[in-house]
């Protein structure tokens, strides 16, 4: 099964034969050709990696020839909606967009379960995470990588109560990366200390030989204590057990990496606070991969806010090192992430790294001063938490008393840390010692393992385990017969492959659409009012996502969703035909036979050039590329100055640009321009067209153009549009 | 435990160490604090873990629950489950995979009994 870019992955096409589906690799990739300057567009990038086959560039790199520099760092984004058949779709656009790191959420409650769960019930804020969900999404993947021409990393989370389960189905299945951390369980999920460490050696060890990424879980601490930025020492304690532990296991330092966030956020003076701690960490982690969280901690429903902070942890990210740069979506603070909130965050990742590419070139960490101070004292903190934790006998006291997620800065101490008991826990008692004659006939093992004599290693005895022979996984396909994909598609095959199609935030036909609204009211007022406005929309089910108080009597920002009690049938839809354009050896040889002179400004109080400039400039495809001659009289022209200049030079044509909006200022500019040529009694020799990001065709035409040309026109479409259009008049003449 | 910031006078013993001793004074407390964790896990087994190892043999995650439920029951966690299934059938001169399918099955749990010598854990 191969991808065409314009058809849509098929499910049902993806779903056939999964029985009998293998990953093609295993391990984890990081991006090509790093550390070599390349040359991309007109710039050297000196922090990039291969550029990919199939993308879509940030919209400013329209610019820019359209470049699309892939960062050398692994770029991730979190999906959670519950739905793989929905997550795949999502995770193509994440990749078009530069994704490689796909991280799958679980479904709430799985980590409590002790067992594999198997077939594809809908999830809670994540899939279940199940071999056929895996195996589904793995074979999409390894289509989608091959679309975009990259590698794309697989990635979950080997945690709770069946972590060694769940750590053989990801090595059987091409799972790439998963966090595992010991220290995750007990803290947040109070599983039992000694069954967290004891099932953690197994499923290390199996990640070890599967040659996964492992990412710890210490940025949770951040999130969870009351002041995260006091517990700056415990999170490089935190680490530090994490890789020590899987070091002894056997896992390269290489495969490890910490999952780390800047602890703080704006308006916190974040920066200062933060990269003295990004300093220190990562000198005490040279050997390990960085991968660099964002902050969530002080994130609340505002997107913009949300992508401010995000930017500075990205900036913190590029003055020290990211190996794997994490990406939180700006709506986490409001709903489990839309489609294109993933493409957001991806996206803000990608523009900042582009924009500071060989910043470190010029600008350096100063460590003489102040930040040198403040980096050794993390450090000696740090050591004072693990000295006093075997002080008082070690990891297991040490979390007995308390020791963790306390809010005090190190060695301070304010009695609210996250207490464990040694016998208490899910899955406590649950620990049993290994005999002398205890015997696993398995490939990959931690610990003792008394092999019977005759076998050169363990799994001999079975004639090779899975890992050796992977004909002996067994697949379930279903156990639920009402809660699965197959259901969930016949449910909405109205959808799917139809003329019909709804609007959608996370899956198919969902109907869901957000709206912003400003009311001239009081937070409270405003609310209301919101919702009341979409429910007289014809929205169903209104809530409110955000609020942001512009003033507290003279108005509130508001943003709701809901959902539409409509589709839409696509072949009912009347959509204007796109002109074709003539062919630029056509274009060359009209002009070059009547030459051709026109004049161009952009006009009323705007001092926007680039549009304007792309279209006439030869250097990017523009009109003066297929030999039509151009007077250009700048920004902020007077409209009766341009069609002035028209007369005096005699051209052929009127080239208008026209950004700025407000109060309709651009359609009123296109009236007058129509008005003027009127007046001066040139209309009906003078071709007339605009362009700008707002205009179209329809409105220009509306406003007395004879074209308008909108968002990504090119000097082609224009060059086309003139050549037509003279000969249209000179038809119009001869008749 | 409330306690203010004392760091000044506990860090007396590090002040003078040099940034290379400090990062070594790091990870060989790191790697200390592991020490005890890694030798539970070398001595101890869990139910998670022998799931682990049937599901390597050949056995789905609906199967092995049954087996390593009845292999607590039984007081064999110590001999690990992969080996009840494995002698099992060597005992019974069927394969691996038809002997753990009976014991999920419910079957073959008198025969686990005699499997090993010297008793239970």
């Amino acid at each position: 099964m191969k991808l065409d870019p314009n058809k849509k992955l098929d499910i049902k096409e993806l779903l056939k034969d999964l029985e009998n589906y293998r990953p093609r690799r295993r391990g984890w990739h990081w991006r090509e050709g790093r550390n070599q300057k390349r040359q991309i567009g007109d710039f050297e990038y000196r922090e990039t990696s291969e550029n990919l086959k199939n993308y879509i560039p940030l919209p400013g790199s329209r610019g820019f020839g359209y470049i699309d520099p892939q960062p050398d760092c692994v770029i991730t984004t979190e999906i959670a909606s519950g739905r793989f058949e929905d997550d795949i779709r999502r995770m193509r656009m994440a990749a078009w967009h530069g994704a490689d790191h796909i991280m799958v959420i679980r479904t709430a409650g799985q980590s409590h379960v002790d067992s594999l769960l198997e077939g594809t019930n809908q999830g809670i804020g994540g899939i279940m995470v199940t071999r056929k969900q895996v195996r589904a999404t793995r074979k999409a993947l390894d289509m989608i990588e091959d679309e975009v021409g990259r590698p794309i990393n697989f990635h979950s989370y080997v945690s709770g109560v069946a972590g060694p389960d769940i750590a053989v189905m990801f090595a059987e299945e091409g799972v790439n990366g998963a966090h595992q951390d010991p220290q995750y369980n007990i803290l947040y999920r109070n599983v039992n200390m000694i069954r967290s460490f004891v099932d953690a050696c197994e499923a290390k060890k199996i990640m070890t030989w599967a040659n996964m990424l492992q990412i710890d879980g210490a940025h949770n601490a951040n999130a969870t204590a009351m002041k995260a930025w006091k517990v700056m020492p415990e999170l490089m304690v935190q680490h530090a057990i994490n890789c020590a532990f899987s070091r002894k296991i056997g896992m390269k330092a290489e495969n490890i990496a910490l999952s780390t966030v800047p602890p703080t956020a704006p308006p916190a003076p974040c920066m200062r606070l933060d990269l003295p701690y990004a300093v220190a960490l990562r000198d005490l982690f040279s050997e390990y991969k960085m991968r660099a969280q964002q902050n969530t901690k002080y994130m609340e429903s505002d997107t913009r806010e949300a992508t401010v902070t995000h930017t500075l942890n990205l900036v913190i990210s590029r003055l020290t090192s990211a190996d794997i740069q994490s990406t939180i979506t700006p709506d986490e603070g409001r709903n489990v992430p839309w489609h294109y909130y993933n493409i957001a965050a991806v996206s803000t990742a990608k523009q900042a790294l582009n924009g500071m590419d060989g910043f470190r070139d010029m600008v350096k960490i100063d460590r003489e001063g102040e930040l040198g101070q403040i980096v050794r004292e993390l450090k000696e903190r740090a050591i004072l938490f693990m000295e006093e934790m075997l002080e008082v006998g070690g990891y297991f006291k040490a979390v007995e008393k308390g020791f963790f997620i306390d809010s005090g800065f190190y060695p301070e101490r304010n009695g609210d840390g996250i207490p464990r008991q040694i016998d208490g826990g899910i899955g406590a008692g649950m620990i049993f010692e290994r005999d002398k004659d205890y015997f696993a006939p398995v490939s990959v093992h931690y610990g003792y393992n008394n092999i019977p004599e005759g076998f050169e290693k363990a799994s001999d005895a079975i004639g090779g385990d899975t890992f050796e022979d992977p004909s002996k996984i067994i697949y379930i396909d279903e156990l639920d017969e009402f809660d699965n994909v197959n259901v969930r598609l016949d449910e909405l095959k109205k959808y799917y492959d139809t003329e019909y199609v709804k609007p959608e935030v996370e899956w198919r036909a969902d109907g869901v659409v957000a709206v912003t609204i400003f009311l001239p009211l009081d937070e409270r007022t405003a609310e209301f009012a919101a919702i009341k406005c979409g429910e007289k929309m014809g929205l169903e089910d209104v809530t409110v996502i955000h609020k942001n108080v512009m003033h507290p009597a003279e108005g509130t920002l508001v943003e709701i969703k809901g959902k539409v009690k409509f589709d839409i049938n696509i072949n009912e839809l009347v959509i204007p035909e796109k002109i074709p354009v003539l062919s630029e050896a056509e274009i060359r040889e009209d002009i070059e036979k009547n030459p051709m002179f026109v004049v161009a400004a952009t006009v009323g109080e705007d001092e926007h050039s680039v549009g304007l400039k792309e279209i006439l400039d030869i250097k990017h495809g523009g009109i003066e590329g297929f030999g039509i001659k151009y007077l250009y009289l700048g920004t902020s022209c007077p409209v009766e100055k341009l069609v002035d200049a028209a007369i005096e030079t005699n051209a052929d044509a009127i080239l208008a640009s026209t950004i700025i909006t407000h109060d309709d200022v651009h359609i009123k500019n296109m009236k007058k321009i129509h008005d003027l040529c009127i007046e001066k009694g040139i209309r009906d020799k003078v071709i007339l067209a605009c362009g700008g990001t707002q205009v179209t065709n329809e409105i220009a035409v509306e406003a007395g153009m004879d074209a308008g040309f909108g968002r990504g026109s090119k000097g082609i479409d224009v060059a086309s549009f003139l050549v037509k259009k003279r000969r249209e008049m000179n038809n119009k003449d001869e008749n | 435990m409330k306690r203010p910031d004392d760091y000044e006078k506990r860090r007396e013993h590090l002040k003078d160490l040099t940034d290379e001793q400090l990062k070594e004074r790091f990870w060989e407390l790191a790697y200390k604090i592991v020490e005890p964790m890694l030798e539970m896990g070398y001595k101890y087994t869990t139910p998670a873990i022998e799931r682990s190892v049937l599901l390597r043999m050949g056995f789905s995650s609906v199967e092995v629950k049954p087996i390593v439920e009845g292999v607590m029951k039984k007081g064999l966690m110590g001999k690990g489950a992969g080996n009840v299934v494995w002698r099992l059938s060597k005992k019974l001169g069927i394969s691996v995979r038809e002997a753990g399918l009976g014991l999920a099955e419910g079957k073959y749990w008198d025969e686990v009994d005699t499997l090993f010598e010297g008793g239970k854990n």
